[in-house]
Order: C-alpha cells, then structure tokens, then sequence
C-alpha cells in the first residue's frame, strides 16, 4: 500500500502543451504513472505524447475517467485551474506551480469546501515537489530514482529537503511508502496533519518523517495530531535554525513572523509532544533507522 | 514589499480612511512649503525609511515655526537612522513626510494580517495603542481583540463595529471607526496587502479617527496584477545585492557570517546554513539558485556571493532533481576561474549525473575540496576557513594544485 496514488491512478496534466509540463509528464510516464491525458484550453482535440488534449477538465474527466490531476498552470490563472479541477470531480490535485498570490489560495481553500465531504477534493501544493509512491507512481517533479519501495512515510514542506533526506535513508537501506511535498507557500492545500492521517490508516507504512521549516502553526499542530493520535513513531526536523526574524527565505511561507515561528520553537515543541527530533540535518537518515530498530525490538518483544 | 508611511496613508485615504493633512518632502525648503500648504501652528516631520520604532531613534520631530522645519528637515535628511528593526547599519533618510500635528485624546492599535492558522485575513485591535502587538501579545493575549473574516462575503460592518465598541469608543466615533476599519479591510483586498497596520490609530480632541502611522506590506506573488502598488518600490531601502539576485531568478538573503552558500531549493538551503552552525561555522548568505541551475546561473550566484566582503569560503551543495550535476559542475568551473577564487571552495553534487560531475570538478585542475554527504561538505568548509585564516598565503587558490584537506 501507499498513499494517495498507486499505478492504477487516472492522471490528467493540466497545462499539459506547456515545455515544463511536457518534460515532466514524460519523467512521470517513463516512472510507471498513469497518465490518460491532459488539458490546454484551446488545444482540445490534438494528441500530445500519445495522450488526448482537451479544452476543459470537465470533457477529460468524462472521456478519460481522470480522477486525479497534476498543474503546470503558470500562477496568474493557477486557482482557477484548481477550482476548475475540483468542480469537475477530481479528488485529487497537485500543484507545482509556484507563486500563487496568498489570497487566490484563501479563495481555492474556500471553493474547495463547498463541496459535501464524501466528494472533497485533496489538494497538495502549491509550490511543491508533488507526490511520489515509490515504485508505483509519481506525481511530481522529483527525480524518481533516489526513492525505493519500503515502510517510511516522508511529509516535507521542501522538495529539496525531500530528496536530501530519502538519499540518507536509502544509503542505509530503508525505502519508503509514499514521499510527500505539501510545499512552502503559507497558505497551502494540505497540512502536515492531512498527511500523517493518511499515513496512521496505511497499513503498510510503520514509521513517519515530518520535516518542515520556519514560519506557520502547522509543524506545532502537527506535533498536537502526533501524541493524540498516531501509534506509529513520527520522526521530526524543522530547517531553518540559522534564520533571521522578518527575512522570507525563499518560501513566500518560509519566514519568521511570529511566536512559535522559529526553528529551534518547533523543535520543541515536537519534542515535547513525543516526536523524535533529528539532531541536524546529517542524521535525517539514521534517525528514521534507530527510530524502526526500537519500533520492531519492541514488537518481538511482544508489546502489541 | 514593503513602502513608506506615506504611501500607505495615500492608499488607505484612497479607501476612506481618515489622516491627518500632510505632503511629502525631499529638502527641507520644500518641506517648509509643506508646511505652509497644510496650515496650522504645529507640524510633525517624519523620516520617511522602511521601519517601525522611528520615533523613539529620534526620526519624529514636532515643530511650532516653520524655521524649527526647516531645521527638523536638515537634520534627519542624509542622516542614518537606527532602529531595532533596521540592525545596527541603519538606513538612510532621503525623504520626509510634513503632517499636522492633532491633539491627541487617546491611541489605539489596529492591524490587519493574513492569519496562517485560519487562512484568512483577521482583524487584530488593542485599545492601547503605539506599543508593538508583539510584546502585547506576550504579556497580555487576552486584551486583543480579533475578527476573522470569511473570504467569500468581506468584512462585515458588523465585525466593524463590535471592533468599534470593544475598543470602548464613544458611539459617535464609533461609525467613524467603522469607516476606517472597512476602508482598511478594502484596501487590504484589493491590493493585495499581507499586512496594514495603524498604530496609532488617534481619537482627537476634537472627535475625530485618524491614522496617525501607517504600515503596509504587499503579497510579492500578486505584484504582477497591481502595477500602481509596485511602482511605489524603494530600491534605496533595499540591500542591492538582493536586488541583483532578483534579477537572475536567485533568492538571496545577506546574513552575518563568513561562509559564503551557494545552494538548490529553499529547505536544501536553509538545512545547509543548520549544517554549518553545527560545524562550529557562520552562513554569509541565504542563496537558492532553483531548478534549472545553468552554468550563467551558477556563475551570476558566484558573482553575488563573493562582492560581500566578508567572504571567507564557499560551499556549493546542489542536490539535483530537476537539475543535473554536470551542468552545476561546468557552472562553478566556469565561475572560479572566471573569479579567480582566492578562498576555499568546497562542493558537494548529488542526485543526477552525480559521477560526470564529480568528474568535472576533479579534470578542472582547480583546488576545489569536494564532499560526498552534507556533513562533510559543512565540516570541510568550516575546517577550509579556518586553515586559511591560519596561513592565508598557502591556501589561496589561483594556483592549478589540488589543495586543501578531504579532496576526494
């Protein structure tokens, strides 16, 4: 198992005809991802990489049965394309682009309520690496070699940091469940909570890496979720230790505002809801190791 | 993005919120012609820098005669200001803001934000004002009052007004409180503002609601659809390297240390400035260089990091997704012969392309000490820097050796 998306998951690229789209539907498709087609407003009945276009999400989701969709759209036009996707029915949609005015998504956050929740749509993004179920599909623009298949969730507000920290574990052979960026803007689709819910019911995942950054309450109510609810360990890091208060470091999110905002808070504060915090950044990866080791010697054991 | 007082009253008077009369001025003869033009016997005369806490570094002046404007406004032009939000450099005054000044019956605090936790713009009000929310919010969070507002109807007049009365304004005021709480609002949604903030706002002496200091701060994401917003832009309240770097599509942001960082994404970044302080070092600069990181890219980022002086070493970690070694590998060769580098330089490549890249580096001939984890790449710079401190002629590196310690 995994979360979110798995080889079987109906995929539309919308701003499918743009040189960025193009260049990572084919990494996508070339990963194993299902990609059935992709939308450009007025390109509509062309072919692109072998694959439909079409003029709305509405005419792909109903020619394709498309339930999941990946945006490319450049920002000024960004929300709508979300607001699009979900009003067709889309259930799930991640969104790389970058630089969405804040109060375009204060309006897409709000769109996206109006729906009964047995049809809501998840949004990941923006401003993020996307998705990725190691082996199985990637819905994203990450480089899919540096993941393999095994039982870590990772969650990380940076795409980078992502892959900083899957190379740590794979160097000491731990793979992972599914790696999810929910990226740096401060008004994002999902939070880190939406995502260790999904990896708390994923049966095959067995432990969490939560990496998130300074500024926003969502690290501090990520840490709250962990010790109410999660039975599964939930290892920890926040970047940014070295930041100035005021100073946006490249994430529109990523900034110093308020209290709570800093690195070494969050820290804190996770450590003292039970998570376990990696020292720096170099033991991303063996943290997650000792973290699985003290998981399974407590299972023989016979805790359970 | 930031602008001046001045500027935000002039949007927020746009909105129908209430200020006291006032001009800017750019020398203290037009200053005294402000002045004159507003009228009356007392005057405030404001430096006019992107900063808070003004008045207490001495950038507020009130004068009774326009001779004592004249001499306001030769004092604080070209002078620098220090506040606690400028840091210790300062900025320096090149303009000035003439206000009449009213007589105060009481100070409030208004602000509005976009509130992370509910994603909304929420109103927050005190009714002490001049102090800074902040410290409030410290010592006493349950004396602010707060108004969520919900997107898709606006601010209300009824949230307004339940403002107005907590703030224990007269009921006379309080439509006049309302009137600028909803112009505020307005102003906030229409430009795309991330922040207003009025404090004080002054009930006078003689009844009315004035903004007496304004603050606004601009969405950067939504500048592209407020063009009369963006050219209210300062360079000169800018550090001009991070203007620079805008301009190649690099994020930059000047720090206090010596280690000069040269990184791709904004988490790797900010993880490898951790990284370094672990090491016992001090990060120069925040610098995400991005996805498609081209050997000019590469090389523009080299050119930013080494005109700060305080320069000691480099260290280029490039985790490349999107990105691919090779490409990086060619850019800093390029860069460090083109600089003719004279400090350490250690690069860490992984990800794409990572052998042909490492290839590169170690076929240039150049001294530059390579890392395979981030934890050796923050050890060997720190330990790079130091060394070369020690014995600064034996490390320079325009010569073709492989120097330096850990080359691999």
């Amino acid at each position: 198992m995994s979360i979110l998306i798995d080889e079987t998951t109906r995929v539309i690229v919308q701003g499918f005809t743009g040189d960025k789209a193009t260049f990572h539907a084919k990494e996508m498709i070339a990963y194993g991802t299902n990609i059935v087609g992709g939308v450009t407003p007025g390109k509509g009945g062309n072919r692109h990489l072998d694959r439909p276009v079409f003029n709305t999400v509405k005419e792909a989701v109903r020619a394709t049965g498309a339930t999941a969709s990946i945006i490319f759209v450049p920002a000024a036009f960004c929300a709508d394309s979300i607001m699009e996707a979900a009003n067709a029915g889309i259930r799930l949609i991640c969104t790389i682009t970058d630089g969405i005015p804040a109060q375009d998504m204060m309006m897409v956050k709000r769109y996206l309520f109006r729906f009964p929740k047995e049809r809501r749509t998840t949004l990941i993004g923006p401003n993020c690496a996307g998705i990725i179920s190691a082996g199985k599909a990637m819905l994203g623009i990450m480089p899919g070699h540096i993941y393999s298949r095994g039982k870590v969730g990772l969650v990380t507000r940076s795409g980078t940091l992502g892959y900083e920290a899957a190379a740590q574990m794979n160097a000491l052979g731990i793979g992972q469940t599914t790696s999810v960026g929910i990226g740096g803007d401060p008004i994002n689709g999902s939070s880190f909570v939406d995502m260790l819910k999904l990896f708390e019911e994923d049966p095959e995942t067995e432990a969490v890496m939560m990496i998130g950054e300074i500024g926003g309450p969502q690290e501090a109510e990520a840490a709250v979720f962990v010790k109410e609810n999660m039975s599964k360990p939930v290892i920890g890091y926040v970047a940014g230790l070295t930041a100035p208060k005021g100073r946006r470091m490249g994430h529109a999110g990523a900034i110093i505002s308020a209290f709570g905002d800093t690195a070494a808070e969050k820290a804190e504060i996770m450590r003292s809801a039970g998570l376990t915090v990696a020292p720096s950044p170099a033991e991303l990866g063996s943290t997650v190791a000792a973290a699985l080791t003290k998981r399974s010697s407590r299972k023989t054991v016979g805790v359970k | 993005m930031d602008i001046h007082e001045y500027q935000a009253k002039e949007l927020l008077a746009g909105f129908g919120v209430a200020i006291p009369r006032g001009g800017v001025a750019y020398s203290p003869e037009q200053a005294v012609y402000r002045a004159s033009e507003i009228g009356g016997a007392r005057w405030a005369v404001k430096a006019q820098i992107h900063s808070g806490a003004r008045g207490k570094a001495g950038g507020i002046k009130l004068c009774s005669s326009e001779d004592e404007v004249r001499q306001a406004a030769k004092a604080l032009l070209g002078t620098r200001l220090v506040t606690h939000q400028t840091g210790p450099e300062g900025r320096v005054v090149h303009r000035l803001y003439v206000e009449a000044a009213v007589p105060i019956e009481r100070e409030l605090y208004l602000g509005l934000v976009l509130d992370r936790k509910t994603e909304r713009i929420m109103i927050v009000a005190h009714p002490q004002g001049g102090m800074e929310i902040e410290e409030i919010a410290k010592t006493a969070p349950d004396s602010i009052l707060r108004e969520v507002v919900e997107p898709a109807i606006g601010m209300s007049a009824f949230q307004a007004r339940e403002i107005a009365f907590g703030l224990g304004l007269a009921p006379a005021q309080v439509s006049r409180a309302v009137t600028t709480l909803l112009g505020a609002y307005r102003a906030f949604r229409d430009l795309d503002a991330t922040m207003v903030e009025i404090n004080p706002l002054v009930v006078t002496r003689d009844g009315q609601v004035l903004a007496l200091d304004c603050k606004m701060t601009f969405d950067d994401n939504a500048m592209f659809r407020r063009p009369s917003v963006s050219e209210l832009r300062d360079y000169a309240e800018e550090d001009p390297r991070e203007a620079q770097a805008a301009e190649f599509g690099l994020n930059y942001v000047a720090l206090d240390g010596d280690i000069g960082c040269i990184i791709n994404g904004a988490g790797l970044a900010m993880t490898t400035m951790d990284m370094i302080k672990h090491a016992g070092g001090h990060p120069a600069n925040f610098l995400d260089v991005g996805g498609g990181a081209s050997p000019d890219r590469v090389a523009a980022a080299f050119r930013l990091v080494l005109s700060d002086s305080k320069i000691g070493a480099i260290l280029v970690n490039i985790f490349a997704g999107i990105n691919r070694c090779d490409w990086v590998a060619q850019g800093v060769v390029q860069a460090a012969r083109e600089s003719q580098l004279e400090i350490p330089l250690v690069v860490r490549l992984a990800g794409t392309n990572v052998q042909e890249g490492r290839r590169i580096i170690k076929e240039s001939g150049l001294p530059i000490i390579t890392a395979d984890s981030l934890s050796e790449a923050a050890d060997r710079v720190v330990k790079a820097l130091n060394e070369s401190r020690q014995s600064p002629v034996r490390s320079r590196v325009s010569g073709g050796h492989l120097g330096g310690n850990g080359q691999s």
